[in-house]
């Protein structure tokens, strides 16, 4: 496939602009959902490869991600309510107990 | 430059600036909202790539489910909008960090050399077969482990989560 | 038959299981008692079972090996669970489990309303399985866990009362002890395989193996080595010269222990155990001569000791301690049948004196508690006239005693007698014979005496307990009286079993039948003897002289406790007056502890601080510590870096995602 390389690309600039909200977005859910990005971006990676090595183990890769990403977004989801609960907030700079 | 060449740079600008949309927006509600459509311009890519189940599952799984919980929970906890401190100040590092990150995945690219199709997967099988057959035949003989494992992922995350939010901490 | 072997040591461990497991729960005395008790009294019925089938086999077919199922297989190491039937363990078993059953139930009354019973019938039954697997095993391992089991049974029983600093004290010692003969035990069980595999290709541990190898041991060099390591783990067990200080100590323990573990039957293991292999003791005549000096000097050191003891059951103590020294004399001079015949009897007589003992301060202690008096209920100077109290406890009492001093027709007198005469005619020692002879007829004479001396102040003379107290004085409980009687009557008839040849033909031809039925087990070691040794020929009148001798020794020994006790009491106290240096030594036991301490517990406790401050302290713990410190050094450093801020961390791991990148990319 001669359009391998866009996509390639188009991947490329999801993944950073993904990488770029995680690091300076501070809404922990906002995070969350760059990271979403961040993960659709190497699907889409994923999927291009198998197709155009015509194997079908991306594409199942892809699936595993999926199933992952869903579990992370239960139990990410999860701790921002508890979180939430004890804190009133969602500002990832106010999760910062865990220092010296 | 042929109608598919076209159809691909729409669907790519779109996607990249609901991207955008997902890092910029103030309100996360709309954020959310354009990280669903990411999510549909990456199911249309699925979908010219030829992988139909993908593109079904990307729309189920992401836009479908883990979307409509990510806004549910934004709505449930009815967070107010902090103008003054929705980007924290790091805001040029973390910019110049993702840039040199596309640079850097730039570079793969150029450098990079990509072999030539190794498996019997052609577009020809994929029309007379059905993506959905292929997909399961071989997760149910190669992968047929990891995709149990999965389920019990999917059921620790159930257990999980269902603790974490029902747990007050003092 | 003999398969069902494995039920004798089987029912005790049940026994064990049930009360050490449940005793808490159950708490009724009587049930827990009953456990106990029945549990022994089952292994006692099948031991009478296998020993009447043993003797319904020819005489040269009665050694049985019963393999249950193999323990321990490591190339030419082959050890299993396996039992030997034959007379000596046979009879081992019958002594054990019997005495056992009747102590157990002795012991239901006498540790009645005790703290802990369910512990002490738990323990009890432990060692019994322990003693019956020490006795039974058919290889060196299986008997040295049964021998460490009766140790740590021993050591647990000695300190049953824990809270009092002197029984858990005394425990100790007797543990540490023991180890050290252990440490014997455990040296002469490998170089014996060791040696044997090595020399002569035979890799075995097994005692029927090892007999049937017999010929295969030189005589000295080797086997003086091994032996005498095994027999450095019978003086630790059996409390001979040098490790016998931990017996009279281990009188701390409840009076039906001492009876049992310290008198009848652990103590006696170390005589088994040179019985069992007696094949190869046979085989180094310095080891016999050992044997056999050892034993001598115990009975007549511990004898002497036991003179000036006060404490009722101190004089026991050291009595069986010199007791044990005959049983030695006898192993040393070749006489093996006459050890165990005299560990028979002893076991006999010697429970029935502790027993009785034990009736005596049981009802002493409950008068001296009725009047609030804090006298020793154990010191035999707060005692006398005892006799009208407890007549019963006296007749058995009696008995024993009479058994011990050796007067003709109670059970003593058969065997002391017959170790005497062994050790003057046998010829394994050459000119050492009168020697020995002289040592055991001195200690026989001591030991009519002092025992007499603990009857007389014991149960005659007027009353010296406190004023008032006399009255709540009175005979014990029948489940404490009948065990005494029992045992009163084998102490008076045990001797019958081995009547000498000499007496037997008087008396129109009364075999001896111990003689007979242990002689197939120590037939080798004698075949060995009678080729190696002028047989001495001796008259009948040297005989007859001899035992007359004996017999006055004890007649005189107890004329003369008669003389100081009874009709002059006066004269031990000018006697104690007129060499009080004398008299102060032999109170305090020749200061034999004090001397051990001395040379080897201080100097050991000193190196213990020595390390403990110098090694453990400085160089141990300043490694450890040292180590901590230089952790807690980094880790103060390191500690900023956590900032607990996530956009830190998020920021960290994206710079070492494009080192990491940058790394392959431009490498």
């Amino acid at each position: 496939m001669d359009n391998l390389n866009s996509y390639l690309i188009l991947s490329a600039v999801l993944f950073s602009i993904g990488t770029i909200g995680v690091l300076t977005r501070k809404n922990a859910i906002v995070v969350f959902m760059c990271i979403e990005l961040m993960l659709n971006a190497v699907n889409l990676t994923f999927v291009a490869f198998s197709r155009h090595l015509g194997n079908l183990d991306g594409q199942i890769f892809v699936f595993f991600i999926m199933t992952v990403a869903a579990a992370e977004a239960a139990v990410g989801l999860a701790m921002f309510i508890a979180f939430f609960n004890n804190r009133e907030s969602i500002d990832i700079d106010d999760a910062n107990i865990m220092k010296w | 430059m042929d109608i598919s060449s076209v159809f691909f740079a729409l669907v790519a600008i779109v996607a990249v600036v609901s991207a955008l949309l997902v890092v910029t927006c103030k309100n996360p509600i709309n954020s959310a909202l354009a990280l669903v459509l990411t999510f549909f311009c990456l199911a249309t890519f699925y979908a010219m790539l030829n992988a139909p189940f993908m593109a079904a599952i990307q729309i189920i799984v992401y836009a479908g489910a883990i979307m409509v919980l990510v806004i549910f929970t934004i709505m449930l906890l009815n967070i107010r909008v902090d103008e003054n401190k929705k980007h924290s100040h790091q805001l040029a590092l973390g910019s110049v960090i993702g840039i040199i990150v596309l640079m850097m995945t730039g570079l793969v690219l150029t450098r990079g050399k990509v072999s030539q199709p190794v498996g019997d997967i052609t577009n020809e099988l994929i029309n007379s077969q059905g993506h959905t057959e292929l997909i399961g035949k071989v997760m149910f003989t190669d992968f047929l482990l990891p995709f149990e494992v999965t389920s019990i992922l999917l059921l620790v995350a159930i257990v999980g989560a269902v603790i974490l939010a029902k747990r007050k901490l003092s | 038959m003999f398969d069902n072997v494995w039920l004798i040591p089987l029912f005790p461990l049940i026994g064990f299981l049930i009360n050490g497991l449940l005793g808490k729960k159950i708490k009724n005395e009587t049930i827990i008692g009953t456990i106990g008790s029945v549990a022994v009294f089952a292994s006692f019925i099948t031991a009478v079972m296998i020993f009447m089938n043993l003797i319904g086999l020819p005489a040269n077919e009665r050694s049985v090996n019963v393999k249950i199922f193999s323990w321990i297989s490591a190339g030419n190491f082959n050890a299993d669970i396996a039992f030997l039937i034959d007379p000596l363990s046979c009879l081992m078993m019958l002594v054990v489990t019997g005495i056992s059953t009747v102590i157990h139930i002795y012991s239901i009354g006498y540790m009645h309303g005790e703290e802990g019973f369910y512990r002490f019938f738990a323990y009890l039954n432990l060692f019994v399985f322990s003693m019956l697997l020490l006795v039974s095993g058919n290889n060196l391992l299986l008997m040295f866990v049964g021998w460490e089991g009766v140790g740590l049974c021993s050591y647990l029983l000695i300190g049953y009362y824990f809270h009092k600093k002197s029984a858990s004290d005394a425990g100790k010692k007797a543990f540490v002890m023991n180890r050290v003969g252990d440490f014997g035990f455990l040296l002469g069980t490998f170089t014996l395989f060791w040696w044997l595999g090595q020399t002569h290709d035979v890799w075995t541990i097994q005692f029927t193996e090892l007999a049937k190898n017999a010929d295969l041991f030189p005589t000295g060099g080797i086997v003086t080595i091994i032996t005498l390591c095994f027999f450095l783990g019978a003086t630790g067990k059996s409390a001979q010269i040098p490790l016998y200080t931990w017996l009279p100590d281990a009188m701390e323990g409840p009076t039906p222990v001492s009876a049992l573990i310290h008198a009848a039957t652990m103590v006696t293991a170390g005589v088994y155990m040179i019985g069992r292999m007696s094949f190869l003791f046979i085989r180094s005549p310095e080891t016999m001569l050992t044997v056999a000096v050892v034993g001598a000097c115990t009975a007549l050191f511990a004898a002497t000791i036991g003179t000036a003891q006060n404490d009722i059951k101190r004089v026991l103590a050291y009595s069986t301690v010199s007791q044990l020294g005959y049983m030695f004399l006898a192993m040393g001079v070749g006489a093996f049948t006459a050890g165990i015949f005299h560990l028979m009897t002893h076991a006999f007589f010697k429970a029935c004196l502790f027993l009785g003992s034990g009736a005596v301060i049981h009802s002493m202690h409950h008068a001296l508690h009725h009047v609030h008096s804090h006298d020793d209920a154990q010191d035999m100077r707060n005692m006398g006239g005892l006799k009208k109290f407890m007549p019963l406890t006296y007749l058995t009492f009696l008995t024993a005693t009479i058994a011990i001093a050796g007067i003709p027709g109670f059970s003593g007198f058969f065997s002391k007698d017959e170790i005497l005469w062994q050790a003057f005619a046998n010829p394994l020692h050459g000119s050492m014979n009168t020697v020995l002879w002289a040592f055991g007829a001195c200690a026989a004479l001591l030991t009519a005496f002092y025992m007499f001396r603990l009857v007389f102040m014991t149960f005659h003379g007027t009353c010296r307990i406190k004023a008032g107290a006399e009255k709540h004085l009175h005979e014990s409980p029948m489940v404490i009286v009948v065990p005494l009687l029992i045992l009163a009557f084998f102490a008076a008839v045990g001797g019958y079993f081995g009547v000498p040849k000499l007496i037997g033909d008087l008396f129109g031809g009364i075999p001896n039948y111990l003689e007979h039925f242990l002689s197939p087990v120590f037939a080798n070691a004698e075949a060995y003897m009678h080729a190696h040794t002028h047989h001495a020929h001796h008259s009948h009148a040297l005989e007859w002289g001899l035992m007359g001798t004996s017999v006055v020794i004890a007649v005189v020994g107890i004329s003369v406790a008669y003389m100081l006790y009874m009709v002059n009491p006066d004269i031990p106290k000018k006697f104690t007056s007129a060499f009080p240096v004398l008299h102060r030594a032999v109170y305090n036991k020749w200061y034999v502890d004090e001397i051990y301490d001395f040379v080897f517990v201080n100097p050991c406790k000193a190196l213990g601080r020595l390390l403990w401050k110098g090694f453990d302290v400085l160089v141990v713990d300043g490694i450890v510590n040292g180590v901590a410190t230089v952790v807690m050094a980094f880790g103060g450093v390191i500690r900023y870096f956590q900032t607990g801020q996530i956009y830190n961390y998020a920021w960290t791991m994206a710079f070492g995602v494009v080192v990491i990148v940058g790394y392959y990319l431009f490498k």
